[in-house]
């Protein structure tokens, strides 16, 4: 199966390739729809990179990031797709919020909603949050990451970064390795890839292995070595910490030597492999800085770009009906 | 002045006698006579038209005292669960607890094994059973250390109490809200192996077959926890289990919309499980039916999944799921009936369950066709939240005795 297989969004006509008000999660998502996506989001990357950002499609909108948990790349790559759309931003931070004096998520939701914003970007610790707010407000949501559950716009710039570099999605075979049961990345990547025909192996001790992987359509590994024969991509995952309750590895010594990306064992994959990582890295535990900054092979830096790009698409996209965008009202 | 007044032309269900038309005769507080009957001149008379009357239900387990809720469901007993605030691990709140619903709903408090049920230290078992006590419990947790689970089990079995256990390894369990499988894996949710459960049942079992307590497993919910108790059965073990409706008929799939009120303990399993309950229900396995009646309002259920309480509200739902299962021919009506009433009365070691004579006029006339649709928003519970949330059912209670009292 390849890319092509798919029904192209050039088929669909104005709102029909893209219907949905919210952007929760990839889960529910068409092929096609995740294509349009990343079709938008293309045309974002060379503007980026020129000194001309005049772009105007969110002027005069508001769009608030609501993190209830701590995140730097993410908001900073919201806030400033939000800016190059000339959307006013508004960052609402979990330490400056009322959620510390004990309000609930719900009346967060109903408080942001009362404030008229015309989209709101959502990061927060728990699976669910961020479709329980898009239930209560009258704007389009973004899901920023929540809990384990999905990261999308992660995904969609994974997906994109490697159709730019591979040509296409279809048949890449993409490694996805590290703590999975923790990953929100993996679970966004694992089904925006699937869908998207790559063939994904997924990697980790069995400790950090959620149940049930084979049914998502993804082959699970223990063995890194078998993982990586023959890898187009290798995408590599931290540990978290914070989400872990107990000892899940005997140590980050141990992980490395059994899971570490080095050099050495990233001659398995195929030659031109792609290195990715959604960061931050924790540099010699879960991967080398050999590997990390390797000039041929790293895409890391590129996965940075992509999604300010990704996510300026993802803006635009859900702001037009509210802008009554031709064939978008 | 004590009432006399007799049911007529009932179809009358007793889970010993069996099915037969007849009528019932009260007088004061206690079942005079059933069946084919001579009805005494004295005696009140209500046409039943028909309508099944049957003994009213025990509800073995429950952790709100819930009266509205209980009476619309048929249940004129409960056995009230030790995780209470305070914790029924003092003969004082076992009292109070005790006396509390009465005389609408009589309260057989499940007293705490531990006190605090923080499964180290034991209570005074003896003076909370004449305190009111019909049984001890871990309540929702697990006792961890295996040397204080059995000396609760060695100490309850001398006083002839059972020990109703939650059989779920803590240790595995933790912090989970979801079985480990396909849709906790989608959904990003904690969650813990199924075997968590079997794990637990096997280590009490062994320890209930070496100190010849009776155990009550409150909610068994796995194919692999399910044969270990046939097997127990069948070794001659005293033990006996329960489950809700909701572990027969919902698996983790209804979680898939993070819609908190399918957030209960032990969580929902995967579809293989159900079906084996389901087979254990139809075998003789399962002992007991049971509402779990938590009802939670908006301000634990509205939240995100995990951060969410677990519990649903069953009580009044209780009689109407469950005939459901009699309808799909899967049990009698008669053994509904045991499952409801006189295996869990059994249980709490109480002398009702049955249309005998002598036994407490605790009676429940319902037409078991009356369709209704389950509407979280206008249950009488002290909060609706229900898996079963817009569910068309069958099974409405009409008339509802306790001791000869018209409740309903």
């Amino acid at each position: 199966m390849s890319a092509s297989d798919h029904r192209p969004a050039s088929q669909f006509a104005g709102s029909a390739v893209f219907p949905h008000r919210h952007l929760t999660g990839i889960d529910g998502l068409q092929p096609h729809e995740i294509m349009f996506l990343l079709d938008e989001s293309e045309q974002w990357i060379d503007s980026n990179r020129s000194r001309d950002k005049g772009h105007k499609q969110l002027r005069g909108l508001t769009q608030i990031n609501a993190f209830f948990e701590n995140s730097t790349r993410t908001l900073l790559s919201f806030e400033i797709a939000g800016k190059r759309l000339r959307a006013d931003v508004v960052n609402m931070h979990a330490a400056q919020s009322s959620v510390k004096k004990g309000e609930t998520l719900i009346d967060t939701a109903m408080t942001l909603n009362a404030m008229r914003a015309d989209v709101i970007v959502i990061r927060h610790q728990s699976s669910g949050a961020v479709r329980l707010i898009a239930d209560k407000v009258d704007c389009p949501v973004l899901n920023a990451g929540d809990g384990q559950h999905e990261h999308p716009t992660q995904a969609l710039l994974d997906a994109l970064t490697i159709r730019r570099r591979r040509g296409s999605v279809a048949g890449q075979r993409v490694v996805i390795c590290g703590d999975i049961l923790h990953s929100r990345v993996a679970r966004s990547n694992i089904l925006a890839l699937t869908a998207l025909a790559a063939e994904v192996r997924v990697c980790a001790p069995s400790t950090l292995m959620p149940a049930g992987m084979e049914r998502m359509g993804v082959t699970p590994f223990t063995d890194f070595d078998q993982a990586l024969d023959g890898a187009d991509v290798v995408m590599m995952l931290r540990l978290q910490n914070e989400r872990m309750s107990g000892a899940f590895i005997p140590s980050n010594r141990e992980f490395h030597l059994r899971y570490g990306l080095t050099l050495a064992r990233l001659a398995r994959a195929k030659p031109d492999v792609l290195v990715m990582h959604p960061g931050p890295m924790n540099r010699g535990v879960e991967i080398d800085s050999a590997v990390a900054d390797h000039v041929v092979h790293s895409a890391i830096t590129e996965q940075v770009e992509m999604g300010v790009a990704v996510r300026m698409a993802c803006l635009d996209v859900l702001t037009r009906r509210a802008r009554r965008v031709k064939g978008w009202s | 002045m004590s009432r006399t007044f007799a049911l007529t032309n009932a179809n009358l269900v007793c889970p010993v006698a069996g099915t037969s038309t007849g009528a019932v005769l009260v007088r004061g507080e206690t079942i005079a006579a059933s069946g084919n009957i001579k009805i005494p001149k004295d005696a009140e008379v209500i046409d039943c038209k028909g309508a099944m009357l049957a003994p009213a239900i025990v509800d073995l387990g429950v952790f709100t005292i819930d009266i509205p809720a209980c009476h619309a469901g048929g249940i004129v007993r409960v056995g009230l669960m030790p995780d209470q605030t305070p914790v029924l691990d003092e003969p004082g709140v076992v009292q109070r607890a005790a006396l509390i619903g009465r005389p609408g709903l009589w309260i057989h408090p499940i007293a705490a094994a531990t006190r605090g049920l923080a499964g180290k230290d034991l209570t005074e078992m003896a003076i909370n059973r004449d305190a009111g006590a019909r049984a001890v419990g871990t309540g929702e947790r697990w006792i961890a250390d295996s040397g204080v689970m059995r000396k609760v089990l060695a100490y309850a079995g001398d006083l002839g109490l059972t020990v109703v256990a939650h059989p779920e390894d803590g240790g595995i369990v933790g912090s989970a809200v979801a079985t480990s499988g396909e849709t906790a894996t989608r959904m990003g949710l904690p969650s813990a192996p199924a075997i968590a459960e079997a794990l637990a049942i096997a280590r009490d079992l062994m320890l209930a077959e070496e100190t010849g307590a009776k155990l009550h497993l409150r909610q068994v919910t796995t194919a692999a926890g399910f044969d270990l108790v046939r097997a127990a059965k069948r070794r001659g073990v005293a033990v006996t289990c329960g489950i809700t409706p909701a572990h027969l008929l919902l698996s983790d799939i209804a979680m898939s919309d993070f819609r908190t009120f399918t957030h209960l303990s032990p969580a929902l399993r995967d579809e293989s499980d159900r079906q084996a309950a389901l087979r254990a229900l139809a075998d003789g396995t399962i002992d007991v039916l049971c509402s779990g009646h938590d009802p939670r309002g908006p301000e634990e259920k509205r939240l995100p999944f995990a951060d969410s309480a677990p519990g649903m509200a069953g009580a009044e739902t209780l009689l109407a799921l469950s005939l459901g299962m009699v309808r799909d021919e899967l049990i009698t009506i008669e053994r509904l009936i045991a499952l409801l009433s006189l295996n869990p009365a059994t249980v709490l070691g109480l002398e009702t369950g049955t249309l005998a004579a002598g036994m407490p006029a605790d009676l429940m006339l319902f037409d078991a066709e009356a369709p209704w649709l389950i509407d979280t928003d206008h249950m009488v519970a002290i909060a609706g939240n229900t898996p079963f949330d817009g569910l068309p059912v069958q099974g409405k209670v009409r008339r509802l005795f306790k001791g000869g009292a018209s409740l309903l």
